[in-house]
């Protein structure tokens, strides 16, 4: 029986990085994944796939409308074939590129489902039905997430998708109808508009992307909405009906009211994610996850000697690279070392256009907690290099501690700002004040004046607008 | 071309400051010629020419700051004299030794992190000393919170003294005089010492009858014998280790929630000179003769009036014994020599009327002070202790006798 340092269930971002932690500190490591490919939902059917449309879409239209505006006159016909298959090249390369990073740092791949027998034991039942018992000093459970379902609508993969189905469709749809207005159904509803459809996306909260800072999620809404997407929000689902040409939506308003009806040829599920914790045999070891699935740990550690738990199986924001920075703390620990991750600085981003992307606490968080903050805000209007790219849309917001300086949380709304982020991650891993920003040499012309000009506006001196 | 560096300082010395070149750029120097004096918290030393040539620069002016192998200069070997070559910018940084991997869980300060934008505008704008701020950032780096916390500390704190960042006004009448390095060390050792024990000072006085008449009656012999003067400070040296002996608190000190009793005593003698006090240790002092101390001390007092101590001739003693008496002083309360836990303060030999055996005698006589830790040392070990000092004076035969 082979007798491992660590065993990685889940082969996904926190599972394919810890295995790769795991070997750069020399520890003897397997990764479990029951898909025929490494990277887990991230490469397979999520961040990557949805990224490699979200970029080709947002092409297509450019070439059909601003390209005009800029003297490039072409007129652009889709071809969803090839598109679908460069998305597919790509999420190939990327997978292989794994499975080369698993061979470079001797992380071993063991290819089928994992199972928690008892205490060091992970039972593995390949896609052919054998069986192999191995052994580990430490099992890190790597399961990630999977999409919720919604009572009354059946996921069929045909009318009725998921994220997963959305990636694929056979055909543009005339008419999509998403639900849930989080980060996936907007960038998933982005690129189904894009490419032609007719995109309404209902919610049932009040606002989209909750979680968002609220001026922020405003600002990115109106965008939306001025590209034609249709927002219905405070609307529930109550029921559907798929037939072969359409499905058929029973919306309710929250607040009470007449029920209505919505037709669209296609629906994309798109409510959320819960913890992938099932069949794992957690009982086998006494862990109990809560009612909603999640793992409890206490730095990674379960309440099972020498099983941990990362990514979304566990609290926090459920995030590719949140898991990712998981892996490595947990690892490390493994390892004997010291891991720590502030959740507080996971940054999010949404890929769409006019993209999203924040760091720490929104407004509402700072006036919840009764934090002191001052705000320093710059347009991207007032951006040389936005309105030389005729992208002007958004803003960059920062939010200090009004006696310390201390840069509590970063919201911008425009063209890359997730490539903007970066920058502010840094900062505040530093604790560094808006000043430190406000004072630093940044490029002429570039997007990223915009992030200093608004840390420069908490103190009341930006210069350029 | 060689390298004029600066040499190990000894153990604990971390940097030493130029006191003084005695060439100048373009002087022609001989080998061993002395190039540069250095003063450290502890001893001055002196730094020789490598070899015969012509000092091309000076690299660490007078007044500067030098670490164990930094540049102070360059030697031209061989060359004759000539104009001084231009100095590179001048660096008193020497090269640093590579990190050693810090301990995986606590972030270790970063001694010297650069300072993050907005804390570098506040400490120059408010002449703060940054490496006084604690760092609340990364790897306690100092933030922009933390320097505005520590202005305004500044601001709250009473009537701060003058601070070294924003030296007052010099009056017509008045001179300003920068501390020697080892003034500022004495000052600040003394401050220490003051500020950590629970100090306080017994005092006592004794009969030197009896040793003035040992002293009278062999002074000849001695000196013909040993080679050397028989003083007071060897028949002291003596009383105080019999004294330690019976109460070997005074000889200990405090490390942490800990007592170190140490089973050697290492009597350091207070020595005035030129430049301040020092306090060169008699090594093994309870093994030495009486001429050895004497020697020993006569020793020890020519190197500190000639600038020639070794750091080693500083360190570790257990005990100290001061003597204002030679300057007058007929009472005192000397400061303790930290970590050490008592220190003896002898005084001048006075003749006073005594009563003895109902009668008025005159005797020459001597206060005795012991400052002591209180921490360690109780009220009746440091008067007991005293009490032992003063009979073995009285009565000299009891160091022959161990009673």
């Amino acid at each position: 029986m082979a007798q491992y340092d660590v065993i990685i269930i889940g082969g996904g971002p926190g599972g394919y990085n810890a295995g790769i932690r795991a070997g750069q500190l020399g520890l003897k490591a397997a990764v479990v994944e029951k898909r025929t490919t490494l990277g887990g939902t991230c490469l397979n059917v999520g961040c990557m796939p949805s990224k490699a449309l979200l970029h080709a879409s947002e092409l297509y239209e450019a070439a059909g409308g601003e390209f005009a505006t800029l003297g490039i006159e072409v007129k652009p016909k889709l071809n969803l074939v090839q598109m679908m298959k460069q998305k597919a090249d790509s999420v190939t390369a990327l997978t292989k590129g794994i499975e080369f990073l698993f061979k470079k740092n001797k992380v071993e791949w063991i290819k089928g489902a994992g199972k928690i027998t008892g205490p060091g034991k992970v039972e593995v039942t390949a896609e052919d039905g054998s069986v192999t018992t191995l052994e580990a000093k430490n099992i890190v459970i790597a399961t990630g997430s999977e999409p919720t379902p919604l009572p009354g609508v059946t996921i069929d993969q045909q009318r009725i998708v998921d994220s997963t189905g959305a990636l694929s469709l056979p055909e543009v749809p005339g008419s999509l109808i998403v639900i849930g207005a989080g980060i996936i159904g907007l960038e998933l509803g982005s690129v189904w508009r894009r490419l032609g459809s007719k995109v309404t996306v209902v919610e049932f909260l009040d606002r989209i992307t909750p979680g968002m800072d609220a001026e922020t999620a405003k600002t990115f809404q109106r965008s939306l909405t001025k590209q034609g997407v249709e927002f219905k929000l405070g609307a529930k689902v109550t029921g559907a009906t798929a037939s072969k040409k359409g499905v058929s939506l029973t919306v309710e308003p929250v607040a009470g009211g007449a029920a209505e009806t919505l037709e669209a040829e296609y629906v994309l599920v798109a409510i959320g994610r819960r913890p992938y914790t099932e069949g794992l045999g957690l009982e086998n070891v006494g862990i109990t996850p809560d009612k909603r699935g999640f793992i409890e740990t206490d730095h990674f550690k379960t309440s099972a000697p020498g099983v941990w738990a990362i990514g979304d199986a566990i609290h926090g924001p459920m995030l590719a690279h949140k898991a990712e920075e998981d892996s490595v703390a947990c690892i490390e620990m493994i390892a004997g070392k010291y891991g720590h991750v502030d959740y507080n600085l996971v940054p999010s981003v949404v890929y769409t256009y006019p993209e999203v992307a924040w760091v720490g606490q929104t407004e509402e968080q700072l006036k919840e907690a009764g934090v002191a903050y001052k705000v320093g805000k710059f347009p991207f209007s007032a951006n040389s290099r936005a309105k030389i790219n005729h992208e002007t849309e958004g803003f960059a917001k920062v939010l200090a501690d009004a006696k310390t300086d201390e840069i509590l949380g970063v919201h911008i709304v425009g063209p890359q700002a997730g490539e903007m982020i970066g920058e502010y991650c840094v900062a505040m891993a530093f604790k560094a004040a808006s000043e430190d920003i406000a004072r630093v040499c940044h490029p002429h012309p570039t997007r990223s004046e915009a992030g200093r000009q608004a840390a420069m506006g908490v103190e009341g001196w930006t210069m350029q607008a | 071309m060689a390298d004029i560096m600066t040499p190990a300082l000894g153990e604990s010395v971390t940097e030493a400051t130029v006191a003084r070149w005695t060439k100048k750029a373009g002087d022609a120097v001989r080998k061993d010629e002395i190039l540069v004096e250095l003063e450290t918290d502890k001893v001055s030393l002196e730094v020789a020419a490598p070899a015969d040539g012509v000092l091309e620069f000076i690299a660490a002016e007078e007044g500067a700051t030098v670490e164990p192998g930094a540049v102070l200069g360059r030697l031209a070997e061989g060359a004759v004299a000539s104009a001084p070559a231009a100095a590179p910018a001048p660096k008193a940084e020497a090269p640093k030794p590579a990190p050693a991997p810090a301990p995986a869980p606590a972030a270790a300060p970063a001694a010297a992190a650069p300072l993050a934008p907005s804390a570098q505008r506040i400490v120059a704008e408010n002449n703060l000393d940054a490496g006084a701020i604690a760092g609340s950032g990364k790897a306690g780096r100092v933030t922009k919170g933390d320097a505005l916390a520590a202005l305004e500390a500044r601001a709250n704190a009473p009537a701060a003294p003058a601070s070294p960042a924003a030296p007052r006004e010099i009056h017509a009448r008045e001179e300003r005089v920068r501390m020697t390095r080892l003034r500022q060390t004495i000052a600040r050792r003394l401050k220490e010492a003051q500020n950590a024990a629970a100090m306080l000072t017994t005092f006592n006085e004794v009969d030197m009858s009896a040793v003035m008449a040992l002293r009278n009656q062999y002074k000849d012999g001695f000196e013909k014998s040993h080679g050397v003067k028989l003083g007071f400070m060897s028949f002291f040296v003596k009383a105080v280790i019999h004294g330690l002996k019976h109460v070997p608190d005074v000889n200990a000190e405090i490390d942490g929630t800990d007592v170190i009793y140490k089973n050697h005593y290492d009597i350091g003698v207070a020595v005035g000179t030129e430049k301040g006090l020092v306090v060169p240790v008699l090594r093994d002092a309870d093994a030495l003769s009486l001429s050895g101390i004497e020697k020993g001390i006569g020793a020890l007092g020519k190197k500190a009036r000639d600038g020639q101590l070794a750091l080693e001739d500083l360190q570790g003693g257990t005990f100290t014994i001061s003597n204002g008496g030679v300057y007058g002083s007929l009472m005192s309360t000397p400061i303790l020599n930290a970590p050490q836990s008592g220190i003896l303060g002898m005084h001048k030999i006075q003749e006073r009327p005594m009563a003895v055996n109902g009668q008025v005698v005159i005797r020459p006589m001597m206060y005795l002070a012991l400052s002591y830790d209180h921490r360690i040392v109780d009220g009746q070990g440091a008067v007991t202790f005293l009490v032992k000092v003063k009979e073995a004076i009285e009565d000299p035969q009891r160091l022959l006798l161990d009673v």
